[in-house]
């Protein structure tokens, strides 16, 4: 250790460091369109306060010859648009993330485009702000752009908004002016939820109120803007706030230790607090809160922490350690503000995968209530969700998460909507409350249960779910299956993929959200006829886990048995039964599973049938003996 | 396997931590989020390890996010075989400190060609021994996460970059396909082949890391420490000559000067600068004094106009 660098540390001057002192971080964001001088703002944050080199600053005179659009001088636009395709085409494309400090604060800025991708870009600079620097024109005032940012500012929950009425030298520093518009965004913005609003009258250009007060506004006696970000209050950590950490990695090093990893969420956490694991409810204490620095007596709000319980119960990723006293509330159906983000439109009841804190589940957009005009704010009907459009929807997920209002918590409020064929992230949402609708339809009780049908029938009821590629022989061998059980005088009724299309499905497509309808009520017809004590026997490419999952829950243990119908792919093209595969090959069908859609293969299935090398009937066979293995054939 | 550790594995001891400001800590209990989300959502990550002090601090919050575990993923050195001594030196008595996995892999097929900064220019160089022998090391051991380094304050095509940043089954990375990153709900769904590059400490400063490094008592190479080298001036860069694969011009000679390294990669393409900061608080009294960006001493930077950005697309950290 002799040669490595800590030996050479000496009691440092602490302070002149920056390190003993209180410096925090705000981050923020800022909105503008191109022509309201925001980049020449942060341009000129970043050189006063020193984040910008000499080199940077070289290399951007260079482009500013090159690309700039600014005349003789600095486009500072041109340092922010950091990609060859922006400086090229001297548009913004995406969120851009820029840094300085001062003694006093530390500063994250993003700064997201005014034209192009806005609403999309906007919302993901503003998830992660605490403040939002709102610029406009000293001549044009607030401009429906002004209006719409605000309101994408509002919908991620910035509670602090600066208004840079920026260009005054263009209007003679006039006061009223200014005033004027102050007043008239004062008045729109009432509503809109904000904590704070600071109206500062500007220049970016010549610097005015920038980081230094302006002689040319002698009016003007709040503070410049630098100044206002360097003190303006944040509320991170509320008192009172309950406690709450999603678990995000169960620690197991060996036997001896089992902790989980997570930050802290809100509110604090103490040796011997008592604590709720959710969604399941289960009561515990916390033994002791590790951290490589040593045991902490108290933990709270965004620290990342290793907990250890002092009663082993069942805790996983996804989970929410809450205080007992105060649990966060647990539900699967939610009204939510909805971002969509994706080229691909959001259809109601096309299946996703929501990921709300550490948890990641199926889920679907039940109902759209409303699209959102963003300029207006007026309600507009719509049955589908575009790319940049934000809407109100109910959300539902196939299973319970703890949760909070996002208004209360941004960490347990927001979810991400991704799409299960290409994994990108296709919206954002916020949630705003859970609908208690499952409440509100209870089961209707019936004296005759499926025990009791099961018996008249003399039989066990089953669900044997078939699953596997186009072509790979599920009907064959489930039509065998059927007539081997039918002459051994079982009552059956086999549910078969085209069939159903031809009556029930008969209102169904192919798009990915019709697909995943068929298999829902495909599923909930063989659970109807297993109650009435029939062994149903289902017959579905049904390419999702997740769908199958839907399909097996709920139903007791040994009920549903997956049958994997195993061929691969080149073997399943070669036999073609129905000549799907070679319009596939001739681009006459897309979206076809195996080849561009995905298949996901069980994992564990009740039973696999390689059919390479073997005959239908053999399998079939096989299905029999392992049916009566399971005691379903006595 | 004994995964607890002892004082003696932990930190230094008899070092008396600052108290960390909020803002530090704020930047570190977000850099083990990040970790912690990738260990419990991709099935076989790496960290890229380079040995410089943002790999470092890397690694030590890494460290703290699995405590007491043991880290859930091994460490990958790419060794172009022109790093300083002192790295590997480093690299390995961290390795053995920290009781880690380290795999050290060099592009085989570029050294029996005999691939060097000289002969080949430092883009091509560049291309070829660290681009992919990355490329190579990830494909070849299967890894669908890699964690770097980098910051965003490096450099403006890093700026744009995300924290989770999807990369194709042919490891490009194309800025106008980026995932949307909201709040700290990272999206790491990948399909067979692809993989995503995480970088922790994008939101750290170059002043943050050593400020860091100081309060936390992490250990660096002592190249960043100023002593007396053999230097050559070229292009306005110290080039320290460290042994005798360096070339010389006709006519060149290497003077003693006091010089020290703000950021390290290959020792002929990485310039020095002249300081006599000895210590970590006169490195960072010296850093508030810079008007220049680290990446200035960076050659393979200036190759061309957005070389960054075309190194990353092509798969460079």
């Amino acid at each position: 250790m002799a040669d490595t660098a800590t030996a050479a540390t000496t009691a440092p001057a602490a302070n002149v460091l920056g390190l003993s002192g209180k410096a925090d971080l705000l981050r923020f964001l800022t909105c503008g369109s191109v022509d309201d001088g925001k980049s020449t703002l942060i341009g000129r944050l970043l050189y006063e306060t020193r984040a910008l080199f000499e080199d940077q600053l070289a290399a951007l005179e260079r482009d500013s010859r090159k690309y700039g659009t600014a005349g003789e001088h600095i486009d500072f636009a041109l340092l922010l648009d950091g990609l060859e395709a922006e400086r090229e085409q001297g548009i913004t494309i995406d969120v851009s993330y820029r840094y300085f400090a001062t003694d006093r604060r530390r500063f994250i800025v993003a700064d997201t485009p005014g034209h192009q991708q806005y609403t999309r870009n906007m919302a993901t600079g503003a998830s992660t702000a605490d403040l939002a620097v709102l610029l406009v024109d000293a001549r044009k005032g607030v401009v429906n752009q002004t209006r719409r940012h605000s309101f994408i500012v509002s919908l991620l929950g910035i509670r602090h908004v600066v208004l840079v009425v920026n260009k005054m030298d263009l209007v003679g520093f006039d006061q009223a002016q200014f005033a004027a518009i102050r007043d008239s965004y004062a008045g729109f913005a009432t509503g809109l939820g904000f904590e704070s609003l600071v109206a500062i009258p500007a220049s970016a250009r010549f610097g005015d109120n920038v980081t230094r007060p302006s002689d040319n506004t002698p009016w003007y006696e709040g503070p410049t803007l630098l100044d206002h970000l360097e003190t303006v209050r944040i509320e991170t950590d509320p008192a009172g706030e309950p406690f709450r950490m999603p678990v995000q990695w169960v620690n197991r090093p060996h036997f001896d230790f089992r902790g989980y990893a997570g930050t802290i969420a809100s509110g604090r956490v103490r040796q011997g607090d008592r604590i709720s694991v959710l969604p399941a409810g289960k009561n515990s204490a916390v033994a002791r809160i590790v951290t490589r620095e040593g045991e902490l007596a108290e933990a709270r709000v965004g620290d990342a922490v290793t907990l250890v319980l002092t009663e082993e119960i069942d805790v996983s990723r996804g989970d929410v350690i809450a205080a007992a006293a105060v649990p966060a509330p647990v539900a699967d159906q939610f009204a939510a503000h909805l971002v969509w983000m994706s080229e691909t439109p959001l259809f109601p009841g096309r299946s996703y995968l929501i990921k709300a804190g550490t948890r990641t589940v199926a889920g679907s957009v039940t109902a759209i209530k409303h699209r959102i005009n963003v300029d207006t704010h007026e309600h507009l009907a719509a049955k589908e969700l575009h790319l940049n459009d934000v809407g109100v929807v109910n959300l539902s997920l196939s299973s319970p998460i703890a949760f909070e209002p996002y208004t209360k918590s941004r960490s347990l409020g927001s979810f991400i909507i991704i799409d299960r064929l290409s994994n990108e992230t296709a919206g954002a949402g916020t949630i705003d409350f859970a609908l208690r609708r499952g409440t509100n339809l209870t089961w209707q009780h019936l004296d005759i249960d499926r025990a009791a049908r099961a018996a008249l029938n003399g039989q066990k009821p089953a669900i044997l779910w078939f699953t596997g590629l186009s072509g790979a022989g599920k009907s064959t061998i489930a039509n065998l299956v059927e007539r081997k059980l039918f002459a051994i005088g079982r009552h059956t009724y086999v549910l078969d993929g085209d069939n159903v299309r031809h009556g029930l499905n008969r209102d169904l497509g192919f798009t990915e959200a019709d697909r995943v309808e068929n298999i829902r009520r495909v599923a909930e017809v063989a659970k109807l006829f297993a109650d009435a004590g029939l062994i149903v026997i289902a017959s579905f490419i049904s390419p999702y886990r997740e769908d199958r999952a839907m399909a097996r829950s709920g139903l007791e243990k040994g009920l549903f048995l997956e049958v994997f119908v195993d061929t691969p792919i080149e073997e399943c093209q070669r036999r073609d039964p129905k000549g799907l595969y070679a319009k596939v090959a001739a681009g006459k069908i897309s979206n076809f599973t195996g080849i561009d859609a995905p298949y996901e293969p069980p994992e564990n299935p009740e039973i696999r049938l390689p059919t390479v090398g073997s005959t239908a009937d053999a399998l079939a066979e096989e299905v029999i003996a392992e049916l009566r293995r399971r005691g379903v054939l006595g | 396997m004994q995964a607890l550790q002892s004082g003696a594995s932990g930190p230094a001891t008899g070092h008396v931590p600052f108290l960390l400001s909020p803002h530090l800590k704020r930047l570190q209990d977000e850099s083990i989020f990040i970790f912690r989300e990738v260990a419990a959502e991709l099935r076989k990550p790496v960290l890229l390890y380079s040995t410089g002090k943002d790999s470092s601090v890397l690694l030590h919050l890494a460290m703290k996010a699995f405590h007491p575990a043991r880290l859930p993923f091994p460490i990958l050195h790419i060794d172009t075989t022109w790093k300083f001594r002192e790295m590997i030196a480093f690299r390995d008595e961290t390795a053995r400190r920290l009781g880690l996995e380290l795999i050290v892999h060099t592009n085989g097929e570029g050294l029996r060609r005999g691939v060097n900064p000289f002969d080949y220019g430092s883009s091509y160089y560049t291309q070829v021994m660290k681009t992919e022998a990355l490329k190579q090391a990830l494909a070849e051991r299967g890894y669908d996460a890699a964690f770097g380094g980098a910051r965003r304050d490096e450099e403006r095509s890093r700026a744009k970059e995300r924290i989770f940043s999807f990369r194709s089954a042919a490891q490009e990375w194309d800025p106008k396909k980026q995932r949307p990153e909201l709040w700290n709900l990272y999206n790491g769904r990948i399909r067979e082949g692809e993989s995503i590059r995480v970088f922790p400490l994008s939101n750290w400063t170059e002043l943050d890391i050593w400020q860091y490094i100081l309060a936390e008592n992490i250990p660096v190479v002592p190249l960043y420490f100023a002593k007396p080298q053999p230097i050559v001036e070229r292009d306005g860069q110290l080039i320290v000559v460290h042994d005798r694969r360096m070339r010389l011009a006709p006519g060149e000679e290497p003077t003693m000067r006091m010089v020290r390294f703000r950021s390290l990669g290959c020792y002929p393409l990485t310039g020095a600068i002249e300081s006599t900061a000895g210590t970590l608080s006169a490195v960072i009294a010296e850093m508030l004094g810079f008007r220049t960006s680290e990446r200035m001493g960076r050659l393979i930077d200036r190759d061309e106009e957005a070389s960054m950005e075309r190194k990353k697309r092509e798969g460079y950290f």
